[in-house]
């Protein structure tokens, strides 16, 4: 079966001030399909994201999510997770002691459990094996697995631990904040084709950026543009091109200031 | 209630406290109760008087000197007032406590002759398989004395000397006696002189020069009955250049009623050698765990105290060492997990006697539904101790908003030249932190228990394999355990 991400009319403000970002989004993402979202600074990208994932900074005021069906904004985070959602941050926190090695292998293991509460986890030599394995793809070093989840990270580093994570994870539809910024010329193109070669019939993506630089490698099915809150214009991998030469000034023009929700 | 292993089940504890009602208990009498078996040998009526002292030690076949020397320190108990700082001790009850009790009549040579009850209890400790893999001697404390030591033959032959004090005492008197309060007189506080009246059990440890233990050395402790008072005596001698590590481990059910533990650890470091001594603590939420621990290292010696408390009432526990000799070095490394109504007030005395010493203290504390973890500390370096260097660290995790977190350090310097940092932190667990791990598929409990167990991580690493695996299920558990 195909998984399918539904985004309705999806509305949201910021729990602590009531500031509403997010003013009637529309999407629909299938496992397989890769949509990239581009707009200005501040449109609402990144809350997009973090809501879907269940983020408690944000409420939601209206519409619905729904994952196969499934009322996804009634889960919680975790389950979310484990349903199959993933989200590679644009700003990673940092988990002081806590190595990335270790904490793959919780992430698996409560996977594992909340599919069969008897399992005892991957054995120890199995997860080792694909933790190689995915970072040589990836072009990882290994010692990443030992240090400390982000703790200390270059701004490119933390991006690759983004990227080495949704590997481990398998997700079905996958949300990418920003995973091309910071990126030196050469990680770049060695994440994207990691990226590249994670996209396929088993993942569908939502890759949130910039520049038309991530795209060459993902050709994504789809783009998007948001602004204040809304999905703007839709097209194919063109509109990236166009974007990238005109800037957004026209589509602001053509859509001029959003009504408020 | 997450499961543990080792907690003995409703019926168990009912049994146990109906059978505990009807104790009228002489010394002959054997009781069985409570991991429905084991047979204990003597259950001494509850209270202390001169004449029980005495009957302890006559028990024991004592040689008269220890005799006179327990009871001594009894008067000296009873003289000293209940201490009035660090926690509340007021409503110790000394009245309500055992203060002497066996599980069997002698000190097991061989596993095969352990009671297969108590090898069951082990087996739930996971001591069968920890013996195979690390240990190279095995002290097991079951309630007052021990009833199974094992040491291997390459260590024997190396002349080291590990066996429960009660043993040492009889093998080996001339050693005790000259070692025996001498880092800890009785009357150091109210509690040294109380375990020094009604000592039982503990470990004795004796490494010749050179000699380098490279396996940790470990025992396990447990409270197995209801009031039941612990009163270990610990004795470890490291002579030149050698080195040892000594780990205990403790675990104890729960109990209604109050207990008391109360143990005594004396180390003496020669030149040049080296000790660290590690501790698990994990008792129960009414126990009274007031420990009196100290060390001193001479010239050129290493004393190493790591130090994990959970559980407990309250715990009153500050590893000292003395730094005799020049070029002594001491660290206190300690961790403390106050969860509801308990009080963990731990910390550190470092006192530099001699010059060029140096010392390192870090404290991580974590508090939890009102649980309170305090620091304190005692930082002293004497006149003519020139040229020292001291670090200390205190840093702080609290989970929520009604736990609380206190560091009292006390500094007092008579010298010159001395180098010091003190960093104190609390902090919270934040927000946005939780988010990322939950949105990796952890529950929010084993997102908290991740960043409590990487809050502790640094000193969690300076723990043997098994022993860190273990604070971490510790750990989870009590993170679990709040519910209701
Ligand atoms: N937690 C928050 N508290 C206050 N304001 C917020 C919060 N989250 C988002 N906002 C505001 O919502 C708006 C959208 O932010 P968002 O991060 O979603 O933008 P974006 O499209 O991802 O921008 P960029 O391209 O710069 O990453 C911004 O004005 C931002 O300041
Ligand atoms: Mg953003």
């Amino acid at each position: 079966m195909v998984t399918t991400l539904e985004i309705r009319n999806l509305h949201a403000q910021v729990a602590a001030n009531g500031e509403s970002i997010l003013r009637g989004v529309n999407l629909t993402i299938k496992q397989g399909e890769v949509h990239a979202l581009m707009g200005p600074n501040g449109s609402g990208k990144s809350t997009l994201a973090n809501v879907l994932m269940g983020n408690p900074q944000y409420e939601i005021t209206a519409g619905e999510v729904l994952l196969d069906g499934e009322d996804l904004l009634e889960m919680d985070t975790d389950e979310r997770s484990r349903a199959g959602i993933f989200l590679a941050f644009q700003y990673p926190v940092s988990i002081p002691g806590v190595t990335l090695a270790n904490f793959l292998r919780h992430a698996i293991n409560a996977r594992l459990k909340a599919e069969d509460p008897e399992s005892k986890g991957m054995p120890i030599p199995k997860f080792v094996r694909m933790m190689r394995e995915k970072m040589n793809s990836l072009g990882v070093d290994h010692s990443f697995a030992g240090r400390y989840l982000n703790e200390g990270f270059s701004g490119g580093e933390k991006k690759r631990a983004e990227v080495l994570q949704m590997a481990v994870l398998e997700p079905k539809i996958a949300i990418m904040d920003e995973t091309d910024s910071g990126l030196d010329i050469d990680a770049l193109r060695i994440v994207a084709e990691g990226i590249q070669k994670l996209t396929g019939p088993e993942m569908g993506a939502l890759v949130i950026t910039h520049y038309q630089r991530m795209l060459d490698y993902i050709t994504p099915d789809f783009v998007h543009v948001m602004m204040h809150g809304q999905i703007v214009e839709s097209g194919g991998a063109e509109l990236a091109l166009q974007l990238e030469e005109k800037g957004y000034d026209w589509l602001r023009e053509k859509y001029g200031q959003p009504e408020q929700a | 209630m997450t499961d543990i292993d080792f907690v003995p089940s409703e019926k168990q504890l009912t049994d146990e406290e109906s059978a505990l009602k009807d104790v009228r208990s002489s010394y002959d009498e054997t009781y069985g109760f409570h991991d429905d078996d084991v047979k204990y040998a003597y259950v001494s009526e509850k209270g202390l008087d001169e004449e029980k002292v005495r009957q302890i030690s006559a028990m024991k076949n004592e040689p008269e000197w220890m005799t006179e020397i327990r009871v001594k320190a009894y008067h000296e108990f009873l003289e000293r007032p209940t201490p009035q700082w660090g926690g509340d001790l007021n409503q110790l009850d000394f009245d309500s406590i055992y203060y002497y009790m066996r599980a069997t009549d002698k000190t097991e040579r061989d596993w095969d002759d352990v009671p297969p009850e108590i090898k069951d209890t082990f087996d739930k400790l996971g001591i069968p398989e920890a013996e195979q893999k690390y240990l190279q001697g095995v002290s097991a404390q079951y309630d007052s004395e021990s009833v199974y030591h094992n040491l291997r033959e390459d260590l024997a032959s190396k002349g080291v000397l590990f066996l429960d004090m009660d043993s040492a005492l009889r093998e080996y008197p001339d050693i005790v006696k000259e070692y025996f309060g001498t880092i800890i007189p009785s009357n150091d506080n109210k509690f040294s002189a109380l375990n020094t009246a009604v000592w039982s059990g503990g470990s004795f440890i004796y490494v010749p020069p050179g000699v380098h233990i490279e396996m940790p050395l470990q025992a396990y402790f447990r409270i197995n009955t209801q009031n039941m008072g612990q009163f270990e005596r610990t004795l470890i001698i490291v002579d030149k250049d050698a080195y040892v590590h000594y780990v205990e481990g403790c675990t104890a059910p729960t109990y209604s009623s109050d207990s008391l533990h109360s143990a005594v650890v004396e180390i003496i470091i020669k030149d040049g050698g080296r000790c660290r001594y590690t501790t698990i603590q994990n008792w129960s939420n009414n126990v009274y765990n007031l420990v009196t621990k100290r060390a001193v290292a001479e010239k050129n010696a290493t004393m190493e105290w790591v130090d994990a408390n959970l559980g407990s009432l309250l715990t009153m526990k500050y590893p000292a060492v003395i730094l005799k000799g020049e070029g002594s070095h001491g660290e206190v490394l300690s961790i403390a997990f106050a969860g509801k109504g308990q009080h963990q007030d731990a910390g550190a005395k470092i006192t530099h006697l001699a010059p060029n010493t140096t010392s390192q203290i870090i404290s991580k504390s974590i508090g939890k539904d009102g649980g309170r973890g305090s620091y304190r500390g005692l930082l002293k370096v004497a006149e003519g101790a020139d040229n020292i260097k001291s670090n200390v660290v205190c840093d702080a995790l609290l989970l929520d908003d009604i736990s609380r977190s206190d560091t009292y350090p006390t500094i007092e310097i008579d010298a010159q030249n001395v180098t010091m940092g003190h960093e104190a932190s609390v902090s919270k667990i934040g927000e946005d932190q939780l988010f990322y791990l939950m949105s990796r598929g952890l529950s929010e409990d084993e997102a908290n228990a991740m960043i409590v167990n990487g809050f502790l991580e640094p000193l969690v690493k300076e723990l043997p394999m098994e022993y860190a695996l273990e604070l971490n299920r510790l750990i989870q558990i009590q993170l679990e355990g709040s519910i209701g």
